[in-house]
């Protein structure tokens, strides 16, 4: 089995805090790491790498020191690792971003499998896996919490929906979304950690994987963030008094009129 | 000064507006910007996520502009219908909802585009679009709670709503009727198709949006979504591209009061099945028997802290929650006691619950549990101490023993019940 293992370097946490004297954001301890679903997404690799044999291809997208990322990657058990990088690349939305690596993936083929986190913890939007599947015109399943068949040209899978789980058969190549569920991510190995350090990890620009400057980054990206801002956590409390019969009563009707109950 | 490192020329520090005044190294989510010479500096870690373009009192950060398409055209605003064994999904009528707010502000229709196995019988021919009574009741409920009109595409191929057929199915109604605006759930489903879709007609997709408007000056629209975890609201637009599509999260937007006397139209559009491909397959479909709504889904937690005092005292917690629909959670002070498992715990190392009201029992409020539970709409805090910070984050708070308070709350419902 050949396979690829999409993650993101984010921000360590995503807390933000409020100085209440400017009014602006405190983020303390900017320091990256491997997006926490995609830690699950690798170990799913390295699973399968483990039972079937093969090899686990792990890629991202991101500014060079998106490189640690990868090194983490590769003490965890990745045989490979290639960085995305190049100012182009900058500013990408979700699409932006999929067109990249799908372009990026191509020059991999052949593969069996990519596996992308759930979602991101910084960007959300848990969009990128399927535009990638899209891209490269493979089928894919989101959420999944359980590969429970795999073999070359098919997959069967369980993935958690609403309040159900559903069994998925997939052909492969394909690509699969985790949640944490799925393993228990190991801790990096003495000897990972030494093969991290000596490993050369190419770098790719949108001419190495044949997209012109204008389909990536920011000029690539259909969306834009207009504004963010941190939402309201004050707020005007009523202090309720009485006995508890009457704290009670008063209560439950203001929930009722603000039509919460 | 402009950014010396790798995004020179996409966002800069306009120097001679810079007053040094540092709102944007505060506010920089990736720490990306420092001072130099007291002027702000933009360095490589930079994501461009324009929190300091918003943030900068002296407008002196620039950002260059996205990328452009043709004319943006397009008219109308689509919900796309989820459903399951006949049953619509409630975002679908909440999408609706908002969906007629911003047909109205832009002059257009709503249409609902509902694919399927078996969902156009009765809902009227191809060549006879009928008015809303003679539909399907599908078709017919979806005209009641908004839509102008319901888009039909029917195919076995459509049956359980793969992501694969149903958006080629899409993209060739899209292609044909070109919608300015193109709407689904934040569900499971809706955020696993509509980037296929949006991937597939190269346009912009906006996740689980918590807001929905128009900018009329623009004629876009205007889309608010949380981010980093609910800690950072982003405003995003997708100004060159249609359709411009969302997901929206559930339970967010209301729905309209079904209205019977609404006439609409039921289109239904001929599709070739052969180009209907699926390479994936449901085997099988099992709900998750729990007991208990699951924390994260709930419109109302009951959650309890330290105040309890013990293991024996959640069952207040529990009773209170099956009357109300709820679930249970707690602090990590009680799940530390013991007093209950882990899988309860709310706030930055536990769960991150964004209910309709939380409940908070005996907690005191640490940062770190505001953290798992301040986006909830409504909170109530039930506690001894009045200097408890959980007080300053409640829209309503209840200074008491909630030994007292608490069965006081159990039997005023059942009162109301009975
Ligand atoms: C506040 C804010 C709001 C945003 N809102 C939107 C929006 O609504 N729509 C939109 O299109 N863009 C949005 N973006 C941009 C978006 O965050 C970036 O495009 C980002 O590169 C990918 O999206 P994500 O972080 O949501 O990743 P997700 O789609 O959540 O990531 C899912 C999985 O894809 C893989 N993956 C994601 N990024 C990479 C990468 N760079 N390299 C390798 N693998 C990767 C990982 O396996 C990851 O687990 C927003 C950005 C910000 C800062």
């Amino acid at each position: 089995m050949r396979i690829i293992v999409l993650i993101k370097q984010v921000p360590e946490s995503t807390e933000v805090r409020i100085n209440p004297e400017t009014n602006t954001l405190i983020r303390e301890g900017v320091k990256s790491i491997i997006n926490p679903f995609d830690t699950y997404a690798l170990e799913e690799g390295v699973l399968i790498k483990e039972r079937l044999g093969g090899t686990v291809v792990v890629m991202t997208m991101g500014p060079p020191q998106a490189r640690e990322a990868l090194q983490d990657a590769i003490a965890l058990g990745a045989d490979e690792a290639i960085l995305l990088s190049d100012r182009a690349f900058a500013g990408a939305d979700t699409l932006a971003t999929s067109r990249a690596l799908a372009a990026a993936v191509r020059k991999l083929e052949p593969y069996d499998l990519i596996i992308c986190g759930k979602q991101a913890i910084d960007g959300d939007t848990a969009q990128v896996g399927p535009e990638v599947a899209e891209f490269l015109d493979i089928p894919h399943v989101t959420y999944v919490r359980k590969v429970r068949e795999l073999e070359p040209g098919r997959a069967v899978v369980e993935r958690m929906v609403e309040g159900a789980v559903e069994t998925v058969e997939m052909s492969l190549p394909g690509l699969i979304t985790v949640v944490k569920d799925i393993n228990q991510p190991r801790i990096p190995s003495l000897k990972g950690i030494m093969k991290a350090r000596r490993a050369t990890i190419p770098v790719w620009t949108p001419a190495d994987v044949g997209l012109p400057e204008e389909v990536v980054g920011l000029r690539g990206s259909p969306t834009a963030v207009e504004k963010v801002f941190v939402p309201q956590v004050e707020r005007r409390g009523e202090v309720i008094e009485g006995s508890p019969e009457e704290v009670a009563e008063v209560l439950l009707s203001r929930l009722q009129s603000v039509g919460v109950l | 000064m402009m950014a010396d490192g790798a995004l020179s020329d996409l966002i800069r520090v306009l120097a001679d507006r810079c007053t040094g005044c540092e709102a944007c190294v505060g506010v920089c989510p990736t720490g990306a910007i420092e001072m130099r010479e007291g002027v702000a500096w933009i360095g490589d870690a930079c994501n461009l996520c324009r929190a300091c373009v918003s943030t900068c009192p002296a407008e002196a950060i620039e950002v260059a502009a996205t990328a452009r398409a043709e004319a943006a055209e397009g008219r109308g605003v689509w919900v796309f219908v989820e459903h399951r064994r006949g049953q619509v999904a409630p975002v679908v009528y909440e999408l609706l909802g908002q969906a007629r707010g911003l047909a109205e502000t832009l002059g257009t229709k709503v249409s609902a585009v509902l694919a399927g196995e078996g969902v156009a019988s009765g809902a009227g021919a191809a060549a006879d679009p009928v008015a809303g009574e003679g539909a399907g009741p599908l078709a017919a409920e979806l005209i009641a709670r908004g839509a102008d009109e319901v888009l039909v595409v029917d195919d076995p191929a459509l049956a359980d709503l793969r992501e694969e057929p149903v958006a080629t199915a899409l993209a060739d109604l899209v292609r044909e009727r070109k919608p300015e605006i193109f709407l689904f759930g934040a569900t499971a489903l809706g955020r696993s198709l509509a980037p296929r879709l949006a991937a597939r007609l190269g346009t912009g997709l906006t996740a689980d949006c918590t807001g929905l408007d128009i900018d009329p000056g623009r004629r876009i629209l205007v889309q608010t979504r949380p981010a980093f975890g609910g800690n950072l609201m982003a405003v995003v637009v997708c100004p060159h591209h249609r359709p411009q599509m969302a997901t929206a999260r559930p339970r967010v937007f209301r729905p309209l009061a079904p209205d019977a006397s609404r006439r609409g139209e039921v289109i239904t559009f001929p599709v070739d099945g052969s180009r209907l491909l699926s390479r994936t397959r449901l085997l099988d479909y099992a709900e998750e028997v729990t007991e208990m709504v699951k924390l994260e889904d709930a419109d109302i937690i009951v959650a309890g802290g330290r105040g309890l005092g013990g293991a024996e005292h959640f069952s207040l917690l529990f009773e209170l929650a099956r009357l109300l629909g709820g679930a249970v959670g707690a602090s990590r002070a009680a799940v530390d006691a013991g007093w209950i498992p882990y899988y309860h715990q709310v706030g930055q190392t536990g769960k991150t619950v964004a209910p309709k009201v939380y409940i908070a029992v005996g907690i005191s409020g640490a940062i770190q549990h505001l953290a798992g539970m301040s986006s909830a709409d409504v909170i109530v805090a039930i506690n001894k101490n009045p200097q408890a910070p959980i007080f300053k984050v409640a829209n309503y708070g209840i200074v008491g023993d909630l030994f007292a308070v608490i069965p006081a709350l159990i039997e005023a419902i059942k009162r109301r019940r009975s």
